[in-house]
């Protein structure tokens, strides 16, 4: 069994404009110490799909209107607050994109980080700090046990993602959730950032999902990837499957994107259109319309198609059109 | 003579420390940069946070005094000129940032946002309502937006789409430098291509001349000609964008580019 069993979760926002279906019956599974990543463009749920796991979405406009998340005996999705609030931040820990948003600039690092050990653990305040010091220097912070007392704005960007990946396996969850850890941060620091979350991940055997619009980076981290597109996944596979044969449309079209895998002088590629608005229905295939395979293809049936396995473990949303693999993309 | 030229450039920012302030250290933000750039021609300014990229742009920008070195455009020493006069000149270097969440007045139309980079240069449209109007349409048509959405107010728009106004924006004054801080690292990959395209299209059509500074060595080698990597406020290497990418000389640049996640 697997250690996060996700199945078709459904995120839905009730707002002025109508029902905007975020996350539109989502199922995915982590195992005990691999890395599951979520890639996909700014609005296509990823954020969320993992949100909604720890009930994190503002209820209302937002409602979980369906699905089940199994952890362990439990159903994340149904427990009550104090029920998730022994999940949340103990056995699942959460890194947040903007390392300078999300820690307290009011608050010492040291009580940030020995806050959890405090409520979960039940630990005194010294032998809390000296475990806070102890992971500090795990994930790298030189002089640790002088720095803990400082601020966050005594940090700089990458050292504050440090200490935010310090907070969050402090108290040894199972589940690590990494929402575009190193998008705010420059290229060698991502690397430093990526680096360091690999080797905590090997220590401590924590499972990561990662959730990132970067491919080149979903590229070196992950084990398995899933690709979404407006609310929904529409190709899964382990990753070396996923970026040496792509079979889903969008998935290429991502692929194709990538500034860095283009030649100079030469237009780059771009995917046309925009993803589609949420708030209104999607018959058919959602990127069907930006889709340079659909031309002259049928017009398809009301409902958005399922995922299908076309191959052992490689998983793709049955949209004949998308699945025409033009062996020159 | 070159279009731009930077001479000697230096900036020290000096602290005072200690108990009661009489001890100080200086930082050597910039320290002696001489770059030139020729009319049309796009440099990338890549370097790690801190390596003073920005203080860099910002004596190019005129927004600091250097310490010493000069700022020579079209054979002009921007320093001699009477304070009146660089204010001025002000029009003639324009900026797109990087977030352009943050950039953007919230509480101003595209119209009104537009309308006032125009006026800068073009101060006859003052009085002229209707002309105002078309060159703002204009404006937008140039960089893809549709001019249907003039009366709407940035966040109504998307990412990409919001840096398509700070592009417009820029270009208003009919500026001879603009100069990029960024301008792409904020975007989901998808969109960073469809900006640089639209960057390179500008250059093209308006024959502009361009400081593209960036931390991600890929995206710069697509859009610059001359990339300039820099350390500690010194320049390391300068080369064409081909060559520092395929046969760096530098450690920083191999460190830089070494950084680049790589698809497997």
């Amino acid at each position: 069994m697997a250690l996060l069993e996700v199945n078709d979760l459904k995120t839905w926002f009730h707002t002025r404009d109508g029902v905007v279906k975020a996350v539109d019956g989502v199922s995915f599974n982590v195992e005990a110490g691999e890395t599951v990543g979520i890639v996909g463009e700014s609005g296509s749920g990823k954020s969320v799909t993992c949100y909604s796991l720890l009930q994190l979405i503002p209820q209302p406009p937002g409602k979980i209107e369906g699905g089940t998340a199994k952890f362990g005996d439990l159903d994340l999705l149904s427990l009550k607050e104090d029920e998730i609030r022994q999940v949340r931040g103990k056995r699942i820990g959460l890194i947040f994109q903007d390392p300078m948003t999300s820690l307290n600039p009011y608050l010492r690092i040291s009580t940030q980080l020995i806050e959890p050990l405090l409520i979960h653990e039940g630990i005194g305040k010294t032998e809390a700090l000296d475990r806070a010091v102890a992971e500090l220097e795990a994930v790298g912070i030189p002089d640790a046990k002088k720095r803990i007392h400082s601020y966050p704005h005594e940090f700089s960007g990458g050292m504050r993602q440090r200490v935010m990946i310090a907070m969050a396996l402090i108290t040894r969850p199972e589940i690590l959730i990494a929402d575009e850890p190193t998008t705010a941060l420059d290229v060698t620091i991502q690397r430093q950032v990526l680096d360091l979350i690999k080797a905590r991940q090997e220590e401590l055997g924590t499972a990561v999902i990662f959730i990132t619009h970067d491919l080149a980076v979903v590229s070196e981290v992950c084990d398995q990837v899933n690709v979404m597109y407006a609310g929904r996944f529409v190709e899964r596979a382990d990753v070396k499957t996923l970026f040496s044969c792509p079979r889903h449309a969008y998935t290429r079209a991502l692929q194709r994107s990538i500034p860095a895998l283009q030649s100079k002088g030469e237009k780059l590629y771009t995917i046309p259109g925009l993803p589609p608005n949420l708030a209104h229905d999607i018959g058919g295939c959602a990127f069907a319309p930006r889709c340079p395979e659909h031309e002259g293809m049928p017009a398809h049936a009301v409902s958005r198609p399922a995922l299908k396995e076309v191959d052992p473990g490689h998983w793709v949303q049955d949209c004949p059109a998308c699945l025409a693999v033009k062996l020159s993309a | 003579m070159s279009y731009l030229e930077l001479q000697n450039l230096t900036k020290h920012f000096t602290k005072r420390d200690g108990w009661f302030g009489n001890t100080t250290t200086t930082v050597k933000a910039v320290d002696d940069v001489s770059l030139s750039i020729e009319k049309g021609e796009i440099l990338g300014l890549v370097g790690e946070s801190g390596c003073g990229k920005s203080t860099l742009s910002r004596l190019v920008m005129q927004l600091l005094t250097p310490t010493s070195g000069s700022v020579v455009l079209e054979g002009e020493r921007l320093a001699d000129l009477p304070p009146d006069e660089i204010r001025k000149r002000r029009r003639d270097f324009q900026m797109i940032f990087q977030d352009p969440y943050a950039s953007l007045n919230p509480r101003m139309t595209i119209f009104s946002t537009l309308a006032e980079a125009i006026l800068t240069r073009r101060t006859e449209l003052q009085s002229d309502r209707d002309g105002l109007e078309a060159a703002v349409s204009e404006l937008m048509e140039r960089v893809g937006l549709d001019s249907r959405y003039i009366r709407k107010y940035p966040h109504e728009f998307s990412g990409g789409q919001r840096q398509r106004i700070a592009i417009a924006r820029a270009l208003g004054p009919e500026p001879k430098l603009i100069l990029a801080d960024e301008p792409v690292s904020a975007l989901d990959v998808s969109i960073q291509s469809q900006i640089l395209n639209l960057l390179a299209d500008l250059r093209d059509e308006l024959n502009l001349t361009m400081i593209f500074i960036s931390h991600d060595l890929s995206v710069v080698r697509y859009i610059a000609d001359r990339i300039a990597v820099m350390d500690e406020g010194k320049i390391v290497e300068v080369g064409g964008a081909d060559s520092v990418f395929e046969s760096p000389q530098s450690e920083v640049t191999k460190v830089l580019l070494s950084a680049i996640p790589q698809i497997r």
